[in-house]
C-alpha cells in the first residue's frame, strides 16, 4: 500500500528540513522524499495545511497491563497515543507483577501487537520487584524486547546498586532510566514544600529530595561511564546539576513533563487531586527554569508520564490520593498551544524534544527522523483550529487529566505508524 | 444571607467587614448563653450533624452546645481517619449522611482540604471545624472574640504566637485573621517548628522568646506534642521547655496588661506554667464561654432565616 | 424602590398629645407603678418606651425602668421581606419576673413582631402580666393580637406604608402613610 503525502510542511530536525515537500511511504518505510512528487496507485492525503513531522515518541507512559487494567489497559492506553499523535512509546515495569522477566516482557509486546496500533517498547525493572535489593537478568530482558531498564515509581535507594547496574549496562549498550527521590527525605509528602504546602496545610517533598538523586547518579555515571536518563526533571537544582554534567561530557540526559513546564503548586489551592502528582508541581521559579532549560538544551526530551488512575481513586481527600495524571491525549495540543504559540519554543524545537531526541536517547534507529529508509512513523498536526479538550472523550480509561476543559490551539489530525494509519480525523 | 458565603472553609475566603460582621453577632448570642433560659428558636427545625473524623471533646461540645441554645436538631457522628483502617470512604460517609435530609455539616478531618472537597459534592451547609494542619476558622473568631473582650480593638496590638507553628491549624487561622484585620504578629518557636516561609504571612519571626516578648499585648501559647521530640523536631522536652515555656518571670517581659491565650488543651508545666494557666491574665476559660458564642453566631449566620439559592 | 407620600397624619404636636393621653390611661390602669417596667422593641419602640417613662416620672415622680429588646431570633419566616437581620442585642438588665411588663412598639401591622416579642419576654423570664403599647394601629392583623393603648388607630390599605419618624433618630417628629411609585 502506498501512501503519497503532498504539500505538507515538513519538519524534521534531524535533517534540518523546513520545507514543503511530498513524501511517499511504502511497505511501512518512507521512499522518496522531495518537493513534487508524481505516482500512480497511492492514497493521497492532502495536507497542504498541516505540519508533518516525524512521528512522536513518548518515552515515559505507565500502561497499567498486567495488573492494573481498571486504570488502562495495553489497548486503551495505545489508542491514547495514537489519538495524542503518538506513534511509539515507552512503558514503565510497575504493573503487577513487575515486569523484571521475560514472561511480562514479551505479554507486554504481544498485547501490543494484538492492539496492532503504535509501537510499544517495554522499560524493564533494575530490580527485582523494584525492591531495589537484587539486580534483574538484564541480557535476557533485553533479548527479550525490553528497550532500557529503571525502577520508575520508585527510586534505586542504594547507590551500590545503582552503580552495579550502570557497569552492567554498559556491556548491554542500553539505558538506566532513574526516578530521582531520597525517599527519607519526601516521605509522607504531597505536593512541594515550600510558601505553598505551608498556606494548605499540606507536608511538603523538598525539591532536596529530587536533587541529591540527581547528583548522586550524575557522580556515578562520572564514575561508571555508563549513560543515564533522569526522569521527570522538576527542580532548578536539578537542571544545575545537569548543566555541569554536560559541561564535563558526562553521559547524562534528562526529560521533563507538560505539567511541569505549564501548572506551579500555586494552583493546589482548591485541593483538585489532578494536580497531585509525583514529582510534585513545583514553584513558578522552578517552572520558568524548566522552560529556560528546554531552550538551551538542558532539557533533551519531553515525555507525559501518563500515569493512570480510576476515578473513584482520585475522588478523595488530596492526601489519600494516589500520584499521577495522564498525558498523551492533552501533550501535543497544550504544548503547540502554551509554548509554541507563546513562542515560548520552535515548532521545530519541539519536535526534536517529542521525537528526535526520545529515539536518540532510546536508541531507535530507523525513527525520529525523516529520510528514506526511515520507519515510516508520521505525524500529521494542525495548527490553526481552536478547540476544548473534553476529557470524557479520551480514548483512555482514566480521566485524572489537570488540562481538563483548557481552550487550546493545535492538534495531531493523523497518525501513521509502519506506512498504516491508524488514527486519522480528517475528510476522507 | 448578611454572609454571603454558603460555607466556612477557614479565615482566608473572609474579609475584614465579614469577620466584624461575625464578631458583633457574636455579642448577642453571648447574651443568650448568659440567660436562665439558654435557648432562642431561630433554627428550630434544622438538623445540624458534627461530623468528627478526629477525637475532640471540646471543640465537638462547644458546637453541640451551640446548635442546641438555637433550637437545631444535633447529630453527633464519629468516625476513626486513618488510611490504614479503610472502611467507608469519606465521600460516602458524607452522601449517606445527606440523605437523610440535613442542613449543615461540621467537619473535623485529619486530611488538610477536606471540608473543601467535601463542598464539591455536597448541598448542605459547611463549617471547618479542623482540616489538617491547614485551618480552624472557629477557633481564630473565638480568640479574636476574646481578644475584642479584653482590649477593645485588634488592629495594631502585638500578639505573640509560641510553638509548634508548622503544625499548627490554629496558628494559621489566627495569623490570617489578625493580619487581615491589622495586628502585628510574632510567631516563636524552634527553627524545625517555625520555618522562614511564614514570613509570606506578613508576620515576624523570632527564635528567641525573652525578646519576643517585649510589649506583648497578647500571648498565644499553642500546646506541643510528644511525638515532635520522636521525630527529632527538638532534641528534648527539656530544652524545650528551657527555650520555649511561658513562666512568670518571661511573662514579665509582655506588657503589664498582658493576656494570656490557649487553644486547649494545656499541657501544665510544659508550654505554660501552672501559675500563669490560673492567673488573672490568662483568659483561657473566657475562651471557652466565647467559643460557644461565636459558633452560635456563625451557624446563625450560615443557616437562620431564609434559603438563597445564589450564595456560593 | 421609590415612595411617594401620600398623607402626614400625626405632626410633633399630636404625637405629644397621644403619648400624654395614653400615660394618663396607664396611670390609671396601673395601680402598683412599682412593679412596672417598660420594654421596647427596636428600634423606635425605645425612644417611644423612654419618653413614656419619662411622662410617668414627670406625673408620679416614679422611675420606670427601660429594656431594649430585639426581636430577630424570635421572628418567623413571615415577618418580613429581608432574608436576614443583623443581630442586635437584647438589654434588659432589669428582673421582670412577676413584673407588669409594658411592650412597647411604634406600629403594630400583623401582630407577628409582638408575638415574637412575648416569646422572648417569656424566655427572658416570668412577667405576671403583658400589656402593649403601640402609637400606631394599622390594622391588617394575621394573629389574635390586640394593644392596650393606641395611639392612633389609622386604617390603611395593604400596599400603604406607615413610617414613624422620631426626632431621637429621625430628626424629626411625624407618622407619614407613603406608597410605592411604580417606575416604568
Amino acid at each position: 500500500m502506498k501512501i503519497l503525502i503532498k504539500n505538507g510542511r515538513v519538519i524534521d530536525p534531524l535533517s534540518g528540513i523546513d520545507d514543503t515537500l511530498d513524501i511517499l511511504i511504502k511497505d511501512g518505510q518512507i521512499v522518496e522524499l522531495k518537493p513534487k512528487i508524481d505516482t500512480s496507485e497511492a492514497r493521497t492525503i492532502d495536507a497542504s495545511r498541516l505540519v508533518v513531522t516525524p512521528g512522536l515518541i513518548d518515552m515515559h507512559v505507565h500502561l497499567r497491563e498486567p495488573g492494573y487494567e481498571y486504570k488502562e489497559t495495553i489497548a486503551s492506553g495505545a489508542l491514547a497515543a495514537a489519538r495524542g499523535g503518538f506513534t511509539s512509546i515507552a512503558c514503565m515495569p510497575n504493573t503487577l507483577p513487575v515486569n523484571d522477566n521475560r514472561g511480562i516482557t514479551e505479554f507486554i509486546l504481544g498485547q501490543a501487537k494484538k492492539a496492532n496500533l503504535v509501537n510499544v517498547f517495554p522499560i524493564a525493572a533494575i530490580t527485582k520487584g523494584l525492591q531495589g535489593k537484587e539486580l534483574t537478568d538484564m541480557a535476557d530482558l533485553q533479548a527479550a524486547g525490553a528497550i532500557a531498564f529503571s525502577d520508575d515509581g520508585r527510586p534505586v535507594t542504594s547507590s551500590l546498586i545503582m552503580r552495579r547496574a550502570l557497569e552492567y549496562t554498559r556491556m548491554l549498550e542500553s539505558l538506566i532510566i532513574d526516578h530521582c527521590e531520597e525517599p527519607e527525605l519526601s516521605a509522607d509528602g504531597v505536593m512541594n514544600e515550600g510558601e505553598w504546602s505551608l498556606k494548605f496545610g499540606l507536608r511538603g517533598i523538598p525539591a532536596a529530595a529530587e536533587e541529591i538523586m540527581v547528583a548522586r547518579d550524575i557522580l556515578l555515571t562520572k564514575l561508571t561511564g555508563s549513560p543515564l536518563h533522569l526522569a521527570h526533571v522538576s527542580t532548578r537544582g536539578s537542571l544545575e546539576l545537569i548543566r555541569w554534567a554536560k559541561a564535563n561530557q558526562l553521559p547524562v540526559t534528562a526529560e521533563t513533563t507538560p505539567h511541569h513546564l505549564l501548572l506551579t503548586d500555586k494552583m493546589i489551592a482548591n485541593y483538585d487531586t489532578n494536580l497531585k502528582v509525583n514529582p510534585p508541581l513545583r514553584s513558578e521559579a522552578d517552572r520558568a527554569a524548566l522552560l529556560q532549560a528546554l531552550q538551551d538544551g538542558t532539557i533533551d526530551a519531553i515525555a507525559t508520564d501518563h500515569a493512570p488512575h480510576a476515578p473513584d481513586e482520585k475522588d478523595v481527600e488530596f492526601d489519600q490520593a494516589p500520584f499521577g495524571i495522564i498525558g498523551l491525549e492533552s501533550a501535543l495540543p497544550v504544548l503547540l498551544d502554551r509554548l509554541v504559540q507563546k513562542k515560548i519554543i520552535t515548532l521545530n524545537r519541539l519536535v526534536e524534544l517529542l521525537s528526535t531526541n526520545p529515539a536518540r536517547i532510546l536508541r531507535l534507529k530507523n525513527k525520529g527522523h525523516l529520510r528514506v529508509g526511515a520507519d515510516a512513523d508520521l505525524t500529521l498536526i494542525q495548527l490553526q483550529k481552536k478547540h476544548t479538550l473534553d476529557v470524557s472523550r479520551f480514548a483512555s480509561r482514566s480521566r485524572n487529566c489537570p488540562f481538563a476543559g483548557w481552550s487550546v490551539k493545535g492538534m495531531a489530525v493523523m497518525t501513521i505508524v509502519g506506512g498504516r494509519i491508524i488514527y486519522s480525523t480528517l475528510p476522507q | 444571607m448578611i454572609l454571603k458565603h454558603k460555607h466556612l472553609l477557614g479565615i482566608e475566603q473572609l474579609n475584614p467587614s465579614e469577620i466584624s460582621t461575625i464578631l458583633e453577632t457574636a455579642e448577642s448570642f453571648l447574651e443568650v448563653s448568659r440567660r436562665e433560659v439558654k435557648k432562642v428558636p431561630i433554627l428550630r427545625g434544622k438538623t445540624i450533624v458534627n461530623l468528627f473524623f478526629e477525637p475532640s471533646t471540646r471543640t465537638r461540645s462547644s458546637f453541640e452546645l451551640a446548635a442546641k441554645r438555637l433550637s437545631a436538631d444535633i447529630l453527633n457522628f464519629s468516625r476513626v481517619s486513618s488510611s490504614v483502617v479503610k472502611g467507608e470512604t469519606l465521600k460516602d460517609t458524607v452522601l449517606n449522611l445527606e440523605a437523610m435530609n440535613i442542613d449543615a455539616l461540621i467537619v473535623r478531618h485529619s486530611a488538610s482540604g477536606a471540608p473543601h472537597f467535601i463542598s464539591t459534592f455536597c448541598r448542605s451547609h459547611i463549617i471547618n471545624a479542623g482540616d489538617g494542619t491547614h485551618e480552624h476558622p472557629t477557633q481564630a473568631l473565638l480568640d479574636a472574640f476574646t481578644i475584642r473582650q479584653e482590649k477593645k480593638r485588634l488592629r495594631g496590638l502585638k500578639v505573640v504566637i509560641v510553638g509548634d507553628i508548622i503544625h499548627s491549624r490554629v496558628a494559621r487561622s489566627n495569623i490570617l485573621l489578625l493580619r487581615k484585620m491589622g495586628a502585628k504578629v510574632v510567631c516563636c518557636g524552634p527553627p524545625s517548628l517555625v520555618p522562614l516561609e511564614f514570613r509570606t504571612y506578613g508576620v515576624d519571626i523570632n527564635y528567641n522568646l525573652d525578646e519576643a516578648l517585649k510589649g506583648a499585648d497578647v500571648v498565644m501559647m499553642l500546646r506541643i506534642q510528644l511525638e515532635r521530640q520522636k521525630k527529632n523536631f527538638f532534641p528534648s522536652l527539656r530544652e524545650y521547655i528551657s527555650l520555649f515555656a511561658l513562666t512568670p518571670q518571661r511573662f514579665s517581659l509582655a506588657k503589664k496588661d498582658a493576656i494570656i491565650m490557649h487553644p486547649g488543651p494545656i499541657n501544665r508545666c510544659v508550654e505554660l506554667s501552672a501559675e500563669l494557666a490560673d492567673s488573672a491574665r490568662s483568659v483561657i476559660l473566657k475562651q471557652v464561654e466565647n467559643g460557644v458564642a461565636v459558633r452560635m453566631a456563625i451557624l446563625y449566620l450560615l443557616l437562620g432565616g431564609k434559603e438563597r439559592e445564589d450564595t456560593d | 424602590m421609590e415612595e411617594k407620600i401620600k398623607a402626614k397624619v400625626m405632626d410633633a404636636r399630636k404625637i405629644k398629645r397621644a403619648l400624654e393621653r395614653m400615660t394618663t390611661e396607664i396611670l390609671e390602669r396601673n395601680r402598683n407603678l412599682e412593679n412596672l417596667v417598660i420594654v421596647g422593641i427596636r428600634t423606635r419602640g425605645i425612644y417611644i418606651g423612654k419618653r413614656i417613662a419619662r411622662l410617668i416620672q414627670q406625673a408620679e415622680k416614679i422611675k420606670v425602668p427601660v429594656g431594649v429588646l430585639d426581636i430577630t431570633l424570635y421572628r418567623d419566616d413571615f415577618s418580613d421581606l429581608e432574608a436576614q437581620h443583623m443581630v442586635q442585642k437584647t438589654e434588659i438588665d432589669f428582673p421582670i419576673t412577676d413584673k407588669d411588663v409594658l411592650l412597647v412598639d411604634d406600629v403594630l401591622f400583623t401582630g407577628r413582631t409582638i408575638r415574637a416579642a412575648m416569646d422572648s419576654l417569656i424566655d427572658l423570664g416570668r412577667p405576671r402580666t403583658i400589656q402593649l403599647l403601640v402609637l400606631i394601629d394599622r390594622g391588617h392583623r394575621e394573629l389574635p393580637i390586640r394593644a392596650d393603648y393606641v395611639g392612633k388607630f389609622l386604617p390603611t390599605s395593604k400596599r400603604e406604608m406607615v413610617q414613624v419618624h422620631l426626632d431621637e433618630i429621625d430628626g424629626v417628629d411625624e407618622v407619614l402613610i407613603t406608597e410605592p411609585v411604580e417606575i416604568e
